[in-house]
């Protein structure tokens, strides 16, 4: 071996160990992340703090079950928006895939992905809480949905793709309509991956507080109706982590790892569900 | 002749729902222009280079916020670059095969932890940790809050973001490329070098896309950053974002003039991401239309393994 290859071949050994401590660098926060948000957060988590309601300034103890239906209403607003929009977008993108209009849609839902939720919260405050001037569980949920979209649409259109193209060719060379075929056929085959679709999209937005700060502003009262404002367990962990009271904290870190383990379970269900799929859909 | 109608009646109506998601973006930059009328006509140009922000007195001035912006994404940048695309290479080309997708899912995990649970870490953990550090340094303030924090969680938010498509793009390099440099002797990282090359505007748009997501971030910055507006290249001053100062001072908007400054800010940065995001998009596309997979790579990549 020449001097000059044993030089390029350490070279080479070189930075494949900065690579693989790449790895180990990112890893180093998530485990210190989620080893926090057990510590501090299993532990103060009890049956209060999903029955109770916050209590006033200065006193220990409640819990934040306003806050708990609020997100799950805030997240079903989103749905009831998104999936029919994104849903049938995403049918759209998979059946006409290479026209002009869809490949602009596409990239349209891919920017709409990338708009920062902060700004998206400001378009639903200047839709729906401008007009009427009041901040509402709608405007919060309308939030949500909008950003839900471009996932709805993105995963809709992939899993729809995975269909085999004999299902399709059956049902048309039976007779069918294209409504039919796509209806009747293609989106039942693919109906758990588009479930599944949805589940990664709630995730994402599950977390989400900037939006919602503007819209559906948080309460802390016990509210289910539409039209006022509603809290959301992301807002109450916002105001918890800022107030400077211990066992404002202590809650915080319990909505926290709540959080964390609702999303982690959606993902985690929701990827294990893709992996099925593809694996019964590959020829 | 009916069904051909019938066709025609399915695509439009499904078309319509597409084009809502198309209506939605324009819809977005069309809102914000409109609610923010007040402040553009009022103050122009000199609402992007002037740094006063006195709600009282009415009179406005982006510059703090729109270089607290800039400044604390590109240190995230700088830091999550070579972190994001080794964690690429390394999944990709390096990786033992069992270890890839849970190395995959494990790094994509930072994706899905929310933006406030990293806030709240930050103000507990990450920050305490950080004025230990600058008092060390004996840096003055050594507050903790501030652009270091700020560029930190940034930092770990968006490597997941330009990690998991750098390493689509890397997976889409078709491996002749590599082959062919191994076969004039290169070492192992020479072809990846070699890779990276190939694929280099698809991991110049992995690396936009962070950059995107780490201008837009809000909450997370927010709680770590200090909120205070000043233009400074101090890496410990505490200062303020865009995003930051949108969150924070939206329901407090008293006046008309205030709420359309604030509303203007965030045109500019929807204005910003979009740019950004079109960029990344179609690099990557770019990128992916460029690869036609070869037929011979597949039966080359079983008789080597």
């Amino acid at each position: 071996m020449t001097a000059n290859l044993r030089r390029r071949k350490l070279f080479s050994h070189f930075f494949e160990i900065l690579c693989g401590l790449a790895v180990v660098i990112a890893l180093i926060p998530l485990a210190m992340i989620l080893f926090y948000v057990i510590k501090e957060g299993a532990g103060a988590l009890n049956w209060d703090f999903f029955t109770k309601m916050p209590k006033p300034v200065g006193e220990t103890g409640g819990g934040m079950a306003n806050a708990i239906v609020g997100t799950l209403i805030l997240i079903s607003i989103g749905a009831l928006f998104a999936v029919p929009v994104g849903g049938i977008c995403g049918v759209h993108l998979a059946e006409y895939p290479s026209t002009k209009f869809s490949s602009v849609v596409r990239f349209a839902a891919d920017v709409l992905n990338g708009v920062p939720s902060i700004v998206v919260g400001i378009f639903a405050y200047g839709l729906l809480v401008m007009p009427v001037k009041r901040f509402s569980a709608i405007a919060g949920g309308v939030a949500l949905g909008l950003l839900m979209i471009p996932i709805v649409v993105r995963t809709t259109e992939e899993l729809l793709r995975l269909v085999p193209g004999g299902l399709r060719e059956g049902a048309l060379a039976l007779g069918a309509r294209r409504s039919r075929a796509v209806f009747g056929v293609i989106v039942p085959a693919a109906l758990p991956g588009i479930l599944t679709g949805i589940l990664v999209a709630i995730a994402r937005v599950a977390g989400e507080t900037a939006p919602l700060l503007f819209t559906a502003l948080g309460n802390r009262f016990w509210s289910t109706s539409l039209t006022q404002p509603i809290s959301s367990l992301t807002m109450q962990v916002y105001a918890y982590a800022n107030s400077p009271y211990d066992d404002w904290h202590r809650q915080a870190w319990a909505g926290a790892f709540l959080l964390v383990m609702i999303i982690l379970t959606l993902s985690i269900a929701a990827r294990l569900a893709v992996r099925r799929l593809e694996r019964m859909n590959r020829p | 002749m009916r069904r051909s109608s019938d066709d025609r009646k399915f695509r439009l109506s499904t078309g319509a729902f597409a084009a809502l998601v198309l209506l939605i973006v324009i819809g977005i930059g069309f809102e914000l222009t409109r609610q923010s009328m007040l402040s553009i006509t009022k103050f122009g140009l000199k609402f992007w280079t002037t740094s006063t922000w006195d709600p009282v007195s009415g009179d406005f001035g982006a510059l703090p916020f729109i270089w607290g912006t800039l400044y604390s994404a590109i240190l995230a940048l700088l830091i999550a670059t070579p972190i994001a695309l080794g964690i690429a290479i390394f999944i990709s080309e390096l990786s033992p095969r069992v270890l890839r997708q849970p190395l995959a899912y494990l790094t994509e995990l930072l994706a899905a932890i929310p933006s406030i649970v990293y806030g709240l870490w930050g103000i507990f953990v990450l920050v305490p940790i950080v004025r230990k550090v600058e008092i060390a340094m004996g840096a003055k303030p050594a507050l903790g809050v501030g652009m270091l924090s700020a560029a930190l969680i940034l930092a770990v938010m968006v490597i997941p973001f330009s990690s998991s498509v750098a390493r689509e793009i890397l997976k889409n390099v078709p491996s002749t490329q590599r082959e062919a440099a191994y076969a004039l002797g290169a070492t192992r990282w020479e072809a990846i070098k070699v890779a990276i090359g190939f694929g280099k505007s698809g991991i110049i748009g992995a690396v936009m896309l962070g950059f995107g997501r780490a201008l837009g971030e809000t909450i997370a910055v927010t709680m770590v950053i200090g909120n205070s507006p000043q233009i400074s290249a101090s890496l410990f001053k505490p200062q303020y974002t865009m995003a930051a100062v949108i969150a924070n001072e939206f329901t407090e908007a008293a006046d008309e003039l205030y709420l359309h400054a604030l509303i203007e800010i965030g045109l500019l940065l929807f204005i910003i991401t979009v740019a950004v995001n079109m960029i990344s998009r179609l690099l990557i596309w770019s990128m992916k239309r460029r690869v036609t997979a070869p037929i011979i790579a597949p039966i080359l990549e079983e008789a080597v393994a």
